[in-house]
């Protein structure tokens, strides 16, 4: 079933890219400073952050002696978080929002939720990039080991998706679905330590927080970029699986509700 | 290719008396089923051969818009199989997916892939796609600059720049203004010549009957009748007068031609003629000949207010000329049981050369919609001949006159000296 799917993917790539990029572009098309502002908004909040957490507040992570280490430990949690719920948001809305289009035009519908992913990746690159130049600049760059942060997105992405589609299908028949993503997203963001440490919580939060899922994709981001360590496999292995659960269950729920979910748009 | 073979479809929506339901349906795994079916489309069984053009016609909610959806592939059946040979291409909205801060190419570019067109294809066909569209160097400007006739018709070429095996409309005909109209039924019948099938949806009565070879009539979600369109709309209009069926009836004439009767029946026509200008009955006359149309009605019960109208329709059907006796001011009040009217219309015969049918109506009011006695099409059937008039074209005889001059002197005729006296 997975192969039909990758098949027509394949297919509608022209489709799928033309749409990323229409995407992109129509949030800049009528600005004067076009995709300049796709670069302005994520170093504005890098900046914002360093400002604040390093030079106002002094804030300093324990064990860490650089001026930037908390605003680093803070974007690379952020701004991974950011992906992983931009995509999660997304994909709740990718068939409520493309209902009348999904009615009236017979297309993969598959393509609806790969050119949502693609968006935030696009998304997300921007914002990266802006963050690597940051820690080159600062001289916190921690070298070859930041590509090991490569699986670990590969792992949150998968995750990310397989939930959006599962939000995504369900919200077409329970429209409460829409509502409850937004504020299971604010409690987990909580939840997961990227504002704060882990370290820095009583011993009974830490074994709860131990439970979710995000947590050790978190700390090996932070691990990776202000510790230049690379990530702890076997804490990762278990989202892996997660993640694969969630999409097989995704695409799974998606081929049978597909038919139904047209008749209640 | 190009054939469409329909068999024992049908689509049911599901209904549940509330979320909750829903959800206890899903989560129990072997739990009752909760919902109730709403049958929209049952029974549907037809077949169409490649380049066959077939009309569906239906009152709202008849199921004409889900069953093309079905078909283009969109909704899934509930019950039976669609089998399909080839491309389909279905305009069920036109300019579907156009977003409007891009201009026409890009889109352009976007829905033919949006289609399954490939880039390389549309860029191939993005010149016949331009010419065809007519918007000039609107097309390298945002689609929110143009006007709605203008999207249309950028969306209507993209759709059918590439000839489908299979072509299904919905409503899609009455794009922009009636040039363009025009110029988009003659790619439609090109296709068609070429082999395309074409399915349309449309509530008007000349598309059907111009482009179709047989329309299908759909109510409430099943298929009440097939056959040539224009026996096919006139069953159709009188359903759509008389919502109950049974009184409906269609008997074939002579010339293969269907009469549909319908109505109550409380008064009935019992006579009709076309008499000529010495009073014999005619089924030919000549343009211009004095013509008496004679009607005889006898009611069946009391009937109040009493209107009768004749329409006469050309040989598609389209309605040449028609007028009623509350038009005329001459409705029949307080009737009876049994009374007898006769009625005689006089009228010359200014139509062109050609077959006409009379259709028939008795009602209370002026339109047969608020109470229909009795509505009888092709209730007579004559043909027109031209005899010694000049040899003119269309349904309708003007007798224009003309009066020419050449230099400034009156020409009376072909070949005449230019400075002949006059």
């Amino acid at each position: 079933m997975s192969v039909n799917l990758a098949i027509a993917i394949w297919r509608y790539r022209g489709f799928i890219l033309g749409s990323v990029k229409r995407d992109f572009q129509s949030r800049y098309q009528n600005s004067l400073l076009g995709a300049a502002w796709a670069v302005v908004q994520p170093l504005a909040m890098i900046v914002v952050y360093t400002v604040i957490f390093a030079e106002m507040m002094r804030t300093r992570l324990p064990g860490t002696s650089g001026t930037f280490s908390y605003s680093i430990y803070l974007c690379s949690g952020l701004l991974t978080w950011g992906l992983f719920s931009e995509i999660v948001m997304r994909g709740q809305g990718v068939f409520l929002d493309n209902g009348n289009m999904i009615k009236k035009l017979n297309f993969p519908r598959i393509c609806l939720p790969a050119i949502s992913v693609l968006n935030a990746l696009v998304n997300f690159s921007i914002t990266f990039a802006i963050f690597i130049a940051f820690l080159l600049l600062t001289r916190s760059f921690p070298g070859l080991v930041v590509l090991s942060a490569l699986p670990v997105l590969i792992v949150q992405i998968g995750f990310a998706t397989g939930l959006g589609i599962i939000a995504g299908v369900l919200n077409v028949f329970f429209r409460d679905v829409g509502q409850f993503i937004g504020i299971l997203l604010q409690f987990w963001f909580w939840f997961t330590p990227i504002v704060y440490s882990t370290a820095s919580l009583a011993p009974a939060a830490r074994n709860l927080i131990g439970f979710n899922p995000m947590e050790p994709i978190a700390q090996a981001y932070q691990g990776i970029f202000v510790y230049g360590r690379a990530p702890d496999w076997s804490r990762i292995f278990p989202v892996a699986v997660m993640a694969l659960i969630l999409c097989v269950g995704g695409l799974w729920l998606f081929r049978r509700r597909a038919g139904e979910m047209v008749d209640e748009l | 290719m190009g054939d469409i073979h329909v068999n024992g479809l049908g689509k049911a929506y599901k209904r549940y008396p509330n979320q909750w339901s829903r959800l206890l349906e899903w989560v129990l795994p072997f739990g009752l089923r909760r919902h109730e079916l709403t049958w929209v489309l049952e029974d549907i069984d037809f077949h169409l051969r490649a380049g066959e053009a077939v009309g569906i016609v239906g009152c709202n909610g008849a199921g004409k818009s889900t069953l093309l959806k079905m078909l283009a592939g969109t909704v899934r059946p509930t019950c039976g199989e669609i089998a399909i040979g080839g491309r389909v291409a279905a305009m069920l909205e036109l300019g579907m997916g156009f977003h409007p801060d891009f201009t026409g190419r890009q889109n352009a570019v976007m829905n033919g892939q949006l289609l399954g067109l490939s880039v390389e294809e549309i860029n191939e066909l993005m010149p016949d796609i331009e010419e065809f569209a007519e918007i000039g160097e609107y097309i390298d400007l945002p689609v929110r600059t143009y006007s709605s006739g203008m999207q249309m018709r950028l969306a209507f070429s993209v759709a059918t720049a590439k000839r489908p095996d299979i072509l299904i409309v919905d409503e899609a005909l009455s794009v922009g203004d009636s040039y363009f109209q025009h110029k988009s039924f003659e790619r439609i019948r090109a296709f068609r010549k070429a082999g395309t099938t074409l399915l349309i949806v449309s509530h008007d009565r000349y598309a059907i009957q111009t482009v179709c070879d047989r329309a299908i009539l759909l109510d409430q979600g099943r298929i009440c009748m097939q056959g040539e369109p224009v026996d096919v709309l006139d069953y159709y209009n009188a359903l759509m007068a008389e919502r109950d069926f049974k009184t409906v009836r269609q008997t074939v004439l002579v010339d293969g031609r269907v009469a549909t009767v319908s109505g109550t029946g409380e008064a009935t026509i019992t006579d009709v003629q076309l008499l000529d200008a010495k009073g014999s009955a005619a089924d030919a006359v000549a343009v211009g000949e004095k013509l008496c149309l004679k009607i005889s009605v006898r009611t069946a019960s009391v009937v109040p207010r009493l209107v009768l109208g004749f329409m006469i329709k050309d040989r598609l059907g389209q309605c040449i000329y028609g007028i009623n006796t509350h038009r005329l001011d001459r409705p029949l009040l307080d009737m009876a049981d049994g009374d007898v009217a006769t009625y005689e219309f006089r009228f010359e015969a200014a139509l062109g050369k050609g077959s006409y049918s009379v259709s028939l109506s008795l009602s209370r009011e002026d339109s047969h919609i608020d109470k229909n006695y009795e509505w009888r099409d092709n209730a007579l059937i004559f043909h027109v001949y031209n005899n010694g008039k000049e040899d003119f074209v269309g349904c309708n005889w003007l007798d224009a006159k003309v009066d020419v001059r050449r230099n400034g002197c009156q020409v009376l005729r072909a070949g005449a000296n230019h400075n002949a006296p006059g």
